[in-house]
């Protein structure tokens, strides 16, 4: 099968990623972590550019740089170094941008995505650092704006931005490589893609007989798939209708889902880049063999890793390795003993249809809970225990619990007010199997009302088993068998 | 030979503003220095490389520890033009 | 207490264990009170309140309760800092120079900023919103520039000693014209943290003061190594420990491109009587060629207004300093700029911008920065036969005030002994070698990268030889 492309489309992304998960900004002190703060209490003179103040380069960002890049499969620079990119705007403080020029840090990558006709290349121009400009908050509209507050605690924060060669031909194609490339980011560990403003795409598109249109701030990795779908439309109408595209700058409007023609300037920019005299160049080619050394399994290996380890579906393996954080759940509940295969049914099918459903993502994992927030209201968190997953796991397999139970139990993990475990859930909503139902319920509750008994029997009185099958008994009224109430009691106290 | 037009597109590029006849004035002083600058061109240079730099240093590098920002207030102090923790400036266009 | 002015750093710190800090500080604010030389734009309020500090806690300093006075372009916590520009009014640093932190650690009483041309962009102190300081050996001229304040206070006996910064000349320049000693240290070896840029590539902090010993006392609190800094270099210098009266055996060349057309015949006779002076103490001289000295101002000039366009780009109303209305953003900044910059910082940025811009970066920016690497080469051929250069460090004395300042190129063309050493980033110090009608001139000593030792040991040799540097202005009335 080979994908046509009848409409010629073209798209390019140039995506601007912040790199969050360092401690401070890219060439001063403050803290990159001001997501949360009052304006302009994370500045100082350097990311203000008050008179005088000299940046130093932050060597994590030159390091992640590097990471980006080798994951891209690009060039790294044997020398590299940066410029100004000289322009006017109030959320650039001193009237020109620090970024790379001609000498970028990574050349001539590629990332292999899910194409419309199967395995895609897309390939990669370059990636380079710069800097990131602060916040701006129009009082009003734009239009009818009636001023501009301006915050600076973003300026500064390191950013990669990587351009991609136009390879990509459908806004899904797009869609799919921001998803990829966001993917292998968090792999990489250096970057928080859940964070306001943390990826943000310019895309470049064009149709057959026409020419190349910018289409600028588009804030989310969602929105991309929105923006390209309207633009390569409008594009063919255009067209179609015999008119022309002309070369231009249009600015995606999430809101409407539209692309809006910016007005042209009066003017051609002229960046009139020039090295930083301020910064010196760079000889970082050595670092890529210990780089290497500590360089994380990228989701590509973990996949194949995943099915040849785990005998897991391809489809599955490739859910679960769709984040990292959810890569390193399932392997923290396989190490448990629960068979790979229900693990990734339950975590790859319930799990994760939960969190979609309920438009959670997937935002931490500390090696015993991940974590979620809500993907449009960003305060609701939520957490679910490799613990609680692996009992449950093991309660469906034993036959103790319907699977309709053991999804219900999920929801009441995700849904519930209060933290508590699937046993506990079972037990409240009476979600046994009907036969081992009451005896189960009976065995648990002599077991927690006596707890003198089961410290007894534990420390070697057997008599004492006989007082707790006999309280069993007194539950289930009876109609417990006393042979399997004992059974059932032994296994539940010496396991 | 730098033209009038010239001289106002780098009024613009620098966002300085200028009156018509600053920039007659302008255009006249700054040929006068640019022709100036017009004898390098009797150096022949082809095969010598630019010195951006005295100082031959590479990698220049700080470790990634936070310290401390300025206070907001103190960022604010040296303006009137504020709201919010924010500094406010005119529409942009 | 005996008169305050003109004293050596020695003689203060005897003066301050004699009586106290806070009597030298006030003699000084007392004199400067009475000046009529514009030397200071800002006399610090807390100058009194830290020698009175000092004389309290004690301070075992090497500067403990010496005054200084520092360039308007070096920025002081709490003091205004406003690069003598109308756009930087009411611009008050929330934090110091390293220059700074370094002279408060030694216990240095900061007395005020100097006056300087705008932004550092002059030879005059003419560009200066503040109007021009004057020259104390003789009010109708010029200080030099751009450190003109530094130099003025200096030589009027307003300060024992200056911090200036020299971009192409801005410290030697106004040191010769005023009669005093100024360096321009090796690139790297003063922090420019908190200094604000002009031309980044090119400048460096340098002191000012009455003798060569106290620049080498100054220079060992300010110099060394700076993280925050990326130019910064990491290298010991021990500056007084190269003071020492011999120079026998020093070889000495004399660049004959620096005796170019234009020079005055009294400038051409002082530097030749220095140089044989040093042959009798014992040094050998030797003429040397650098053939693209000549073309080292055109170079120079390109580079700096290029930084300088960029550099000055920040200054535009939004978070400090002044602004002017408009209906938007870009209209408001716009008029700020055209307001606030004043005539010769407008003219550098426009050519700054036009030398950085589509079409022109190549025939003028990178022709620039290939012929900065000839003049180098130049630098490095003649200081591989010589431990020193010497030359005239102006090719004139000082001249009158609005003299030169309605040409540009006029201005600029004075710049042609001193730039050149900054195109190379070698040390440089200007040393009074003679005078002319009662103006002083100034021998420049040239070394080799990071060997400021060799520089002042020359200096100081010849200073000792001579009594050009004990004569004084006359009373300014
Ligand atoms: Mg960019
Ligand atoms: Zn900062």
């Amino acid at each position: 099968m080979v994908y046509e492309n009848p409409d010629g489309v073209k798209i390019g992304l140039e995506i601007h990623v912040q790199l969050n998960k360092l401690n401070t900004k890219m060439f001063c002190g403050c803290s990159s972590k001001y997501h949360d703060s009052a304006p302009n209490t994370h500045t100082c003179p350097i990311c203000l550019g008050l008179p005088g103040a000299l940046p130093v380069l932050n060597k994590k960002t030159v390091e992640a740089a590097i990471k980006v890049g080798l994951a891209l499969e690009g060039e790294i620079a044997e020398e590299t170094q940066f410029h100004r990119k000289n322009y006017f705007y109030p959320d650039l403080p001193k009237g020109f941008q620090v970024t790379q020029y001609d000498y970028p840090i990574v050349s001539k990558g590629k990332v292999v995505i899910e194409g419309e006709d199967g395995e895609h290349t897309v390939g990669i121009w370059r990636a380079h650092m710069e800097e990131d400009p602060g916040k701006l908050v129009h009082i009003g509209s734009i239009e009818k704006s009636k001023g501009v507050l301006i915050d600076y605690n973003r300026s500064g924060m390191p950013l990669i931005e990587t351009v991609t060669a136009p390879d990509m031909r459908t806004p899904k194609e797009g869609r799919r490589f921001l998803d990829k490339f966001r993917n292998i980011l968090e792999y990489l560990d250096v970057f928080d893609g859940n964070l306001e403003g943390a990826m943000r795409v310019d895309a470049n598109v064009s149709v057959y007989g026409g020419t190349r249109v910018e289409v600028k701030n588009i804030s989310s990795h969602k929105g991309v798939e929105k923006a390209l779908l309207y633009e390569i439309m409008r594009q063919k109408n255009v067209i179609r209708r015999g008119g022309k595209i002309t070369q231009e700058t249009r600015h995606f409007d999430e809101a409407r889902g539209v692309t809006i023609g910016m007005r042209t300037k009066e003017e051609a920019e002229d960046y009139r880049y020039f090295r930083e005299p301020d910064l010196m160049p760079m000889k970082v080619s050595d670092w890529i063999p210990r780089i290497k050394e500590t360089f994380p399994e990228l989701p590509d290996a973990k996949r194949s890793r995943f099915i040849e380890q785990y005998g897991i579906t391809d489809m599955h393996a490739k859910s679960l390795t769709s984040k990292i954080m959810l890569a390193d759940f399932y392997e923290g509940v396989c190490k448990e003993g629960t068979d790979p295969k229900q693990a990734a049914t339950w975590t790859a099918d319930v799990l994760l249809g939960e969190f979609n459903y309920r438009d959670l993502v997937i935002s931490s994992y500390d090696g015993s809970t991940i974590g979620c927030i809500n993907d449009k209201d960003h305060s609701i968190t939520n957490s679910v225990r490799v613990a609680d997953m692996v009992k449950l796991i093991s309660l469906f397999a034993d036959g103790k619990i319907s699977d309709r139970a053991a999804v219900e139990v999920v929801r009441s993990i995700l849904d519930g007010e209060e933290e508590k475990t699937p046993l506990q859930i079972i037990e409240e909503k009476g979600l046994f199997k009907a036969e081992d139902d009451l005896v189960t319920k009976a065995v648990s509750e002599a077991i927690a009302e006596n707890e003198a008994a089961v410290q007894d029997y534990l420390g070697g009185a057997e008599k004492s088993l006989n007082f707790l099958v006999g309280q069993v008994m007194k539950k289930t009224k009876g109609t417990a068998d006393a042979k399997t109430a004992r059974e059932m009691l032994v296994k539940e106290l010496k396991g | 030979m730098i033209t009038k037009e010239d001289v106002e597109h780098i009024g613009w590029l620098a966002r300085i503003e200028i009156s018509e006849q600053e920039t007659v004035e302008y255009m006249e002083k700054l040929n006068s220095v640019l022709d100036y600058f017009g004898q390098l061109d009797e150096l022949p240079t082809e095969d010598v490389a630019p010195t951006y730099h005295v100082a031959e240093i590479f990698n220049v590098f700080r470790e990634d520890v936070v310290e401390e920002s300025l206070p907001q207030e103190d960022v604010l102090a040296n303006t009137e033009h504020k709201q919010d923790g924010a500094f406010k400036s005119p529409k942009i266009v | 207490m005996s008169e305050a002015k003109w004293m050596s750093v020695a003689q203060v710190r005897e003066q301050i264990r004699n009586n106290s800090a806070e009597e030298v500080t006030a003699r000084y604010l007392e004199t400067i009170g009475k000046s009529k030389l514009n030397g200071y734009v800002t006399v610090s309020e807390k100058a009194v309140e830290q020698a009175k500090e000092i004389d309290s806690k004690g301070h075992d300093g090497p500067l403990a309760g010496v005054p200084i006075a520092i360039k308007d372009n070096i920025s002081v916590t709490g003091l205004p800092n406003t690069c003598s520009s109308k756009i930087l009014e009411g611009y008050v640093p929330p934090f110091n120079a390293h220059v700074i932190e370094k002279l408060q650690a030694a216990g240095a009483v900061i007395l005020g900023k100097t006056n300087m041309d705008e932004f550092a962009m002059g030879s005059s102190t003419e560009t200066s919103c503040y109007g021009p300081s004057l020259n104390p050996w003789d009010p109708e001229r010029v200080p030099g520039g751009s450190s003109g304040g530094s130099a003025a206070v200096v030589a009027g006996g307003e300060a024992p000693f200056a911090l200036g910064s020299d971009t192409g000349g801005s410290v030697r320049c106004p040191a010769a014209f005023c009669g005093i000693v100024g360096l321009k240290p090796t690139y790297g070896s003063v922090s420019r943290y908190g200094v604000v840029a002009y031309a980044n590539s090119l400048e460096q902090v340098g002191p000012l003061a009455n003798n060569v010993s106290d620049i080498a006392v100054l220079m060992d609190v300010i110099g060394g190594y700076d993280r925050r800094d990326s130019t910064s270099i990491d290298r010991k210098i021990a500056y007084q420990e190269a003071l020492k009266d011999d120079i026998k055996g020093l070889k000495i060349g004399v660049p004959k491109e620096f005796f170019g057309e234009g020079i005055d015949p009294a400038v051409e006779k002082a530097v030749w009587d220095s140089i044989h002076r040093c042959e009798d103490l014992g040094a050998s001289w030797e003429e040397v060629s650098m053939p693209n000295i000549p073309y080292a101002l055109a170079s120079y000039y390109i580079i700096a207004m290029s930084e300088a366009s960029s550099n000055l780009a920040r200054f535009d109303g939004t978070r400090y300093g002044y602004r002017d209305k408009g209906e938007n953003w870009h209209s408001m900044i716009s008029k700020t700029r055209a307001e606030g910059f004043g005539v010769e910082a407008k003219r550098r940025i426009f050519l700054g911008t036009y030398a950085l811009s589509a079409g022109y970066h190549d025939k003028y920016y990178l022709k620039a920065l290939k012929v900065r690497t000839l003049v180098k080469q130049d630098f490095d051929r003649a200081l591989s036969k010589a431990d020193v250069l010497m030359a005239p460090t102006m090719p004139n004395p000082a001249f009158k005030i609005g003299e030169k300042i309605e040409d540009p190129l006029t201005l600029y063309l004075s710049d042609v002994n001193t730039c050149p050493i900054n195109l190379a980033g070698v040390p440089s110090l200007s040393v009074p070698c003679g005078f002319t009608d009662g103006l002083p001139i100034g021998l420049q000593v040239i070394g080799k990268p990071f060997d400021e030792a060799t520089v002042l040991r020359a200096a100081y040799a010849f200073e000792q030889n001579t009594d050009h540097h004990t004569r004084r202005p006359p009373e300014v009335a």
